[in-house]
This record gives C-alpha cells, structure tokens and sequence, in this order.
C-alpha cells in the first residue's frame, strides 16, 4: 500500500512537472532552411531572456504546419507560403495560422571568374542541372563540358535549388557533382573553369563569378524588390497573433539584432542600407 | 647472480598462495570486465546499427537498394538506390588497392632486404610518419592541388574523380601496407636466409623463393588492412571523390562512396525518416564488407600457417 502511494505521488508529480514544463516551453518547427538563423535566433533570445525554454528542430516546411495544427510547436518555419489544404487542416483544429516574413532566401548560380557567360535564364539553368544541356557552347560559352556541381541532398540549399529550378518532376542529373558544404562548393568552383554551381547569396565568395539569372543580378535590393527570380520569402507561422514569449521572440527575429543573425547566416534581411 | 635470480622465481612460480590467489583473481577478473566491456560495446554498436538500419526495408526493397541506380533520398517517395554508392566504394577501393599494394610490398622489400642499415632506419621513420598525415589534410592537398593539375594537364571535365581519389586512398594505405610488410619480412628467421645463400642462390633469389613465401601470410594480413582502411575512409572520398550517384565507367568519372554519402547527408536528415534508415543501412553494408575482407584474411593467415 505504501509502495503504491509512492509510485502515484511520484506519477503526479512527473504529470505536474511536465505541465509546468510545457507551459513555459517554446516550440520551433519546420522548414530546413530557416533553421540555421532560426536556431541562432532562439540562442541569442534565450540569453536574453533565461526564463524562456526554447526548443528547435526542422523537420520540414510541411511538418511543421503539421505541429502547429495539432499544438506541438508555437512556431511554425517555412521556406513558402501556406498552403489552401495546410490552412484547411489548422482551421479544422480551431487553429488560426499568421505569417511572418523574416527573411529572404536568395540563391545565386555561379560560375569560374573566368567563364564568359554573364547570364542564363531560369529554363537554361534547368536544361543544364537535368543534363540536356552539356556544353557551354549551348549557352553562350566556350566549346567545353559542362561540369555541374550540386549541393548533398539533404542540405536546404539543394531543396531550394530543387524547387525554385527544377521544379517538382524533373530531378538533377546523377552526374552531377555533390559537395558537403558552402565552404567546398565554392573551392571546388574556384578550381574549376568549366563548373557551375550554387549557393545562397551570403556564401557566395570574391573567388567566383556570380551569374545573373534572367539579365538580373542578385543583390540584396533586387531579391527585396521581388526583380531577381531566385528569391523567396521565408516565414514563421503562429497560431493567431503571438502572444507572451512566441510575441517577444518574433519581435526580436524582426529587430535589426534579429535581421543581423539573418545576413550573418547567408540569407538576406528584410530592411537594411541599399547593397 | 643469474642463479640466484632464478632461484628466487622459481619457487613463487609454485607457490599457491600467490597464483590463483586473491590478487591474481582480482586481476584476472578486471582482464575479463575490461574485455568484455569492450564485446559488449562493439554487439551494442552493431545492435544500433540493426535497428536503425533494418527498418527501411519497411519503406524500400532490397532490390531496390542494390540494383536501382537512382539515390534520390529526399523525393517523395524517396527513391533509394545504392547501387552506384557500392560501386563508387567498391571502385575506389579496388583501383588504389591496384594502385598501392604492388608499391607497398617492392617498399617493404627494398626497407627490409635492400636499404643498408642507415637508409633503413630512415625508411622506417618516414613509413611511419607518413602514416599519421591526416586524412584531411590529404583531402585538402587532393582539392587544392591533385584535382587542378589534374584538369589542366589532362584536360579533365573535373579533377574531382575516381582517379584522384583512388591515389590519395593509395598513398593513405601505402605507408600501413609496407610497415606491416616490413615487420613480417624482418621476422623471416636468419638461418633460412643463410641456408639459402649456402645453396648457392642469390640476393634476389633468395628474397623470391625463400623470404617472401615465408612472410607471405603477414604480408597479405598487411595488405588486407590496408585495404579495409581504403574502404573504410571517409574524409579523403567526401573531399576529392566528386560526389556525384553513378556507376564509374572511366577513371575520370566521379563517384560517391558509401561513407562519404552517410558522412554528407546524415548531418540533416530528419531522425526515423526512410532516408535516416537507409543511411544506417549503408554504414551495415560497409560492416558486412569489412566482415568479408576479415574472414579472408583469417583464411589466408591459416593457409599460411599451414605451408
């Protein structure tokens, strides 16, 4: 009998413990991409307030709407807009889905300083990452192979890149070259005079040629202004407007400390002097 | 003084106090936990692999990972082909084992038969040496180095490739292979040698028919080593290998190892996805392929005995 009283105690306990963690925990969920800015955000705003429990994963855009529906995260990451049937599922659960615009992704093909080609076209970039274009020559260039070098697949870049060029049925070709990182996409592109690769605007270096994509090139006035087509807008969800901690954090996110962690981080800010 | 030295064991040796005493049983009992600890840890490594490995067949066939060409581990559904991942390992792994091995062993021979006593001595601290470059820094000489002469004196599409990789893995391997090779060549007892020279033979008869038939078992453990550490290396492929899903039909082709595949994608993989599973079954692939190798080499290394 004693024993059982012990174990139920112990049972409460647990149960009231978890409530009262719950209550003060903040959920962040979704998109890859935000992660990275995401994450550094919640520490920073952790510091700040020491109170806050804030816990991050990325689990994708789509799953993340999913958490918010069914209340396991506050906050909701997404490198689109919501969808009709995404919105359909939140209202079905009385939940009510507000977007924020936190930052902009910009992805900037580039190429070897070398190379001459000055510009591709949306439709030239997917030709040549699907393998149907394989020489330079098709596109302006020299008489030379095209070496394509891609990013690994599970990095938010090549998703990106999936999405914004390739588009849903047709996928990069198998030749093409992958590497683990920002940092080795542009050595590799560097060392390279036939290669083209991509990365997002923020790591892309002095050592390559950014292309422009359409007659336009990325900057950060032109991903604002909506005239660079490799652009987006990546948002934070919440339920309703924010309240208590999900309010504090996003107004962080949107302050010029918040919008510092986004440039840092390779993607563009939302305001921010001309460049 | 030698006597009494003697004198003074022997009778320790027998006493029953001592051996098998609680202090012997303390110590043998901490060897057996110790080593056990260690069984424990390597059953519990492969228990985790299975379990986080075994369920994508749940979401994926097994003809489908081993015959499909197509790795696209992020589609929905994801298409999961390892296909050119295993020939990428199996590629890389072959051709700087055909690269390395010859010049390990021609290595060894010249250190342990050939060099004089100085030079000798020298060889064995650059084997050695040479054998504790990081792979990393390997990878970095293959990128910024290796893969841009490669383009410009071959006219190569990319320098990233089979073949770059295949000789950083060569030189990784070579000073492994030719110090066990070595070892095993040195121990060939004198009077066989000598015997030999009696005979009449000469240097490089001697060192063919007498001195490599004898170490051969410690020269092929040597060289199955060198192998495994060839297909077990990750840095060196994720850095010069190319990267890119195909099967290899030319040296120049890049491929995409199954270690640099787990080490690149596992990073962001979302825990329990199809992906996740299927990136723990390539590191169970890679297990049965050093499990392969080891069992041969165990054959090798009784037939030797044997003979």
């Amino acid at each position: 009998m004693k024993k059982l009283v012990m174990i139920l105690t112990m049972v409460l306990a647990m149960v009231s413990a978890q409530a009262v963690f719950a209550a003060d925990a903040l959920v962040m969920d979704g998109s890859t991409t935000v992660l990275p800015f995401g994450q550094a955000a919640a520490e920073q705003f952790m510091k700040q307030n020491p109170k806050v429990k804030f816990s991050v994963s990325g689990t994708g855009t789509g799953n993340g709407f999913k958490a918010l529906a069914d209340g396991s995260a506050q906050i909701a990451n997404a490198s689109r807009f919501i969808k009709d049937s995404e919105i359909k599922t939140c209202m079905a659960k009385n939940v009510y889905p507000v977007p924020f615009a936190v930052a902009l992704d910009c992805i900037v093909p580039v190429v070897h300083p070398s190379n001459p080609v000055r510009s591709l076209s949306k439709d030239q970039l997917k030709d040549i990452y699907s393998g149907k274009v394989k020489n330079w020559k098709e596109v302006g260039g020299p008489d030379a192979a095209i070496v394509v070098i891609g990013r690994d697949t599970s990095s938010g870049t090549y998703g990106t890149w999936q999405e914004m060029i390739m588009g849903k049925d047709v996928r990069v070709t198998p030749r093409a070259q992958v590497t683990a990182s920002s940092g080795a996409m542009m050595a590799a592109i560097a060392k390279n005079k036939n290669a083209i690769g991509y990365e997002g605007m923020g790591y892309v270096s002095k050592s390559v040629k950014a292309v422009q994509v359409g007659g336009v090139a990325a900057s950060a006035s032109s991903a604002r202004s909506g005239k660079y087509p490799l652009a987006r807008y990546l948002y934070m969800f919440t339920n309703g407007w924010p309240k208590g901690d999900a309010l504090d954090f996003l107004n962080y996110m949107l302050s010029p400390a918040g919008q510092k962690i986004v440039a840092k981080t390779g993607f563009v800010p939302l305001h921010g002097e001309g460049k | 003084m030698k006597v009494t030295n003697m004198l003074k064991i022997a009778p320790r040796r027998t006493d029953s106090k001592n051996f098998g005493g609680t202090k012997d049983k303390i110590m043998s009992l901490s060897v057996f936990s110790v080593s056990m600890a260690g069984i424990i840890l390597m059953v519990f490594i492969l228990g985790f692999l299975m379990t986080n490995g075994l369920p994508v067949l749940g979401e994926s066939s097994l003809s489908e990972i081993f015959f499909s060409s197509d790795w696209y581990p992020t589609e929905e559904p994801p298409a999961l082909g390892m296909l050119p991942l295993i020939a990428g390992t199996l590629a890389a792994t072959l051709f700087s084992s055909v690269l390395a091995l010859p010049v390990s062993v021609a290595l060894a021979v010249f250190t342990a038969e050939v060099a004089p006593k100085g030079l000798r001595s020298f060889m064995k601290v650059l084997m050695e040496l040479l054998g504790f470059v990081p792979s990393i820094v390997l990878g970095f000489l293959g990128m910024m180095v290796l893969a841009p002469w490669m383009q410009d004196k071959f006219e190569m599409a990319s320098g990233l490739n089979l073949l770059n990789a295949s000789l950083l893995l060569g030189f990784l391997i070579i000073p492994v292979v030719a110090s066990l090779a070595e070892e095993a060549l040195s121990s060939v007892p004198r009077d066989l040698r000598d015997a030999s020279y009696a005979l009449g033979a000469t240097r490089w008869e001697t060192i063919r028919k007498v001195v490599i038939p004898y170490a051969r078992p410690g020269i092929t453990a040597g060289a199955l080593l060198g192998v495994m550490r060839a297909l077990g290396e990750t840095m060196v492929v994720l850095m010069v290998a190319g990267g890119a899903a195909i099967i290899p039909l030319a040296l120049t082709d890049p491929v995409r190892p199954l270690t640099s595949t787990i080490a690149a994608e596992m990073g962001e993989t979302p825990v329990g996805s199809a992906h996740y599973h299927a990136l723990f079954f390539a590191g169970l692939i890679l297990l049965v392929i050093t499990l392969g190798i080891n069992i041969l080499s165990l054959y090798f290394e009784k037939r030797g005995g044997r003979a």
